[in-house]
């Protein structure tokens, strides 16, 4: 019996670890479509463009003697490893916003579509052209402890990983709820209109999602570079479709539904990659997704989000 | 500047005009009948497989603008049709093969059904995958649509890598070690009676013909569908289902014939490239073979079926034509064979900033259908100022004149 609980326990915490990767991209699709109603389909490219960024400056970083001396020091490198590739991925996101995505603000919806299509293909050829079209192994520099806990292996990394996930999200959630920007990019999903018409600069604010959305990725693709120990030009592409996919599940333009669906869909892969089949793994997630279109179109916490035409 | 652009508007002139647009036409249709007859008589047997392929390529554009440029509906996953075809005919001729043997109507040299005989068992399954998938999502709206077909595409290309049902032969692909694809009416014909001395009238020719057949027959089809009923429902759609919907248009059986009719030219091209090439696997069926589809109807205009075409002849062809005309010795000086073969690496990467720069100032495509055009054109604000000018103007005098009233 304690067998069979290891296994459900081992799968919850692996699945935990790939939902919290899921959840922080598919805050990115939910917080740009809840806004534009728009896919970003070069998102997947965010997860993709921040795992590299991570690795140059781990490996820039940590030729610098300091950082590698003690414990507390090796944390500020990984903080500082972070923070510059989250800024970075989030300059790229406000770039793309700036010339792929504003111009066409006007256009029927599947114009940006296509054209974020087209960023997508560029920025993966552009990895795959100029660093490398083979998986570059992602160093880790600190000892990694396995603990276990009712006969489930759980790794400081997948705890790393679930902790920094959460703790993220906390932020987002506060930042959205609480300040007076988030509050700008909750009327301009409203309204777009209208919030332009109070004074809110929707330029800003549409910017400004732009930045927050492919940070949180391209957290996600440092997490999944760590986890995975390589990296590799079209490593977006699968957790990207499965993100907004997520997105979806939990009910597109909500936040917290990103989250949740991100988590669900993590831990329904996990369990479904022990107990039904490896080979169809990826399948579930779309498996999964039709359903919920048809039975809950809004998603599962998406009810406010459909009425909006 | 004007010199160049009287030249342009002298030229676009005389094709305007019926002489000017008969003598085109002849030009292409020598062009396209001639030119591999001539490559193969050269002796260059992959230009003859490069425009084979086009045609190919050509096919599935026309199959995804019905669904794309007609009915609106983004389709992600267009290639799973390709494949669903292709699968489709290479297993029912093998079963129809050991059907026949068993039988006893084949004795010892076990001939596969031929092409044409499977057409429609290639046809219909891409049909009815287009049914499957289209009943239960089409109600989603565009965007939901996309990532759903996407996904489609994903669980076929997975099913068909995980050998589904024991007919797909896994990743190795079909025909497995001992089956074997039977040649193509006319084929052997061909080669011994119209072959001689150096041209060689071989199997990719003879190919290039049947799929040049199949081309003109998918553009007389899809010329008559669009202007029929139907094709004026998908219009209507289009443009506003809502509307479309109130004036007795059914949503959605408009939307499954869309999806079923793109299918099906699907599920054909993926037939004749399985028997054409004789041999398929998982890999020609990913997701960058439906973004490089769409990229055709896009590119060359959506809903216009000169568009698609010149899109598929363009993104198909060009970078195989550039790596070519670099190994030949008169572009030798132009580009080096490093610098040809750059060319061919950085394609994607080049149809990516493409697709963003054709979004932006020209999303109607280059040969734009007139009414897509419209459509697609982002809002003129100088267009919608005035309009919004008159519209106060007309309500500021009827106020005035209820005034006087």
């Amino acid at each position: 019996m304690s067998v069979e609980f290891g296994i459900i326990g081992q799968q919850l915490v692996n699945g935990l670890t790939l939902g919290g990767m899921y959840a922080l991209l598919a805050l990115g699709y939910t917080l740009v479509y809840g806004i534009l109603l728009m896919i970003n389909f070069a998102h997947a490219e965010m997860f993709m463009f921040g795992a590299y960024v991570g690795l140059f400056t781990l490996q820039g970083l940590s030729r610098i003697e300091f950082f590698t001396s003690s414990g507390p020091a090796l944390l500020l490198l990984y903080v500082l490893t972070f923070l510059i590739a989250m800024v970075v991925t989030g300059i790229l996101g406000v770039i793309i916003e700036r010339f792929a995505y504003r111009p066409l603000r006007h256009a029927p919806r599947l114009a940006p579509l296509i054209s974020a299509i087209g960023v997508s293909l560029f920025l993966q050829n552009a990895a795959l052209l100029w660093i490398s079209s083979r998986s570059i192994p992602f160093p880790v520099l600190f000892e990694v402890r396995t603990f276990r806990i009712a006969g489930a292996n759980i790794s400081s990394m997948q705890i790393l990983i679930i902790v920094t996930t959460i703790l993220l999200m906390l932020v987002l959630d506060t930042f959205v709820s609480r300040t007076r920007l988030g509050r700008a990019m909750r009327a301009t999903s409203q309204d777009r209109d209208a919030a332009g018409l109070m004074g809110v600069d929707i330029n800003r604010v549409i910017a400004l999602t732009f930045f927050i959305g492919p940070a949180l990725g391209g957290a996600a693709g440092i997490f999944s570079g760590m986890y995975y120990g390589n990296i590799k030009y079209n490593m977006g592409f699968i957790p990207g479709i499965k993100s907004f996919t997520a997105a979806v599940i939990g009910g597109i333009g909500n936040l917290r539904g990103a989250m949740l669906g991100g988590f669900l869909l993590g831990l329904l892969e996990s369990l479904a990659a022990a107990y039904i089949s490896t080979g169809y793994k990826d399948v579930i997630a779309f498996a999964i997704l039709i359903v919920v279109l048809i039975f809950k179109p809004g998603g599962l916490l998406g009810e406010s989000v459909a009425e909006k035409v | 500047m004007t010199a160049i652009k009287n030249g342009i508007q002298s030229v676009t002139g005389f094709f305007s005009t019926r002489p000017g647009k008969i003598a085109f036409y002849v030009v292409l249709a020598l062009f396209t009948l001639l030119m591999p007859v001539y490559f193969q008589s050269v002796g260059n047997a992959f230009m003859v497989r490069i425009f084979a392929l086009v045609g190919i390529y050509v096919l599935l554009a026309l199959g995804l603008n019905i669904v794309v440029g007609y009915a609106g509906l983004l389709n992600l996953g267009y290639i799973a049709f390709y494949a669903v075809g292709a699968y489709a005919g290479m297993n029912l001729g093998f079963l129809m093969q050991e059907l026949l043997m068993g039988l006893g109507f084949l004795g010892e040299k076990p001939e596969n059904w031929s092409y044409w005989a499977l057409l429609p068992f290639a046809a219909v399954p891409g049909a009815v995958a287009g049914i499957m998938i289209g009943g239960p999502v089409l109600r989603l709206r565009g965007d939901y649509l996309a990532i759903v077909t996407l996904g489609f595409g994903e669980i076929v290309r997975i099913a068909i890598t995980n050998n589904i049902g024991g007919i797909t032969n896994g990743a190795s692909g079909l025909p497995a070690i001992g089956q074997r694809v039977a040649p193509v009416a006319g084929q052997e014909w061909a080669r011994l009676n119209l072959s001689s001395g150096n041209f060689i009238f071989s199997k990719d020719l003879y190919w290039y013909y049947i799929i040049v057949a199949l081309v003109l027959f998918a553009v007389l089809v899809i010329t008559r569908l669009d202007n029929s009923r139907l094709g004026r429902a998908w219009v209507a759609m289009r443009e506003d289902e809502v509307a479309a919907a109130s004036v007795g248009v059914n949503i959605l059986t408009t939307k499954l014939w869309a999806f079923a009719l793109g299918a099906a030219w699907g599920g054909i091209a993926g037939h004749t490239y399985a028997y054409w090439v004789g041999f398929i696997s998982p890999e020609s069926f990913n997701f960058m073979e439906s973004v490089l589809v769409v990229c055709m109807v896009v590119l060359g205009g959506m809903g216009s079926i000169p568009g698609t075409i010149l899109g598929a002849v363009i993104i198909t062809a060009a970078p195989e034509v550039i790596r070519a005309m670099a190994a030949s010795p008169a572009f030798s000086g132009i580009l080096t064979a490093e610098q040809a073969s750059l060319v061919g690496d950085y394609r994607f990467l080049i149809f990516g900033g493409l697709m963003v720069v054709m979004m932006a100032i020209r999303p109607q495509g280059i040969l734009p259908s007139k009414r897509r055009a419209r459509e697609l054109h982002p809002v003129d604000e100088k267009v919608l100022a005035q309009e919004n000018q008159q519209l106060w103007e007309a309500e500021h005098k009827h106020n005035t004149d209820s005034d006087i009233l």
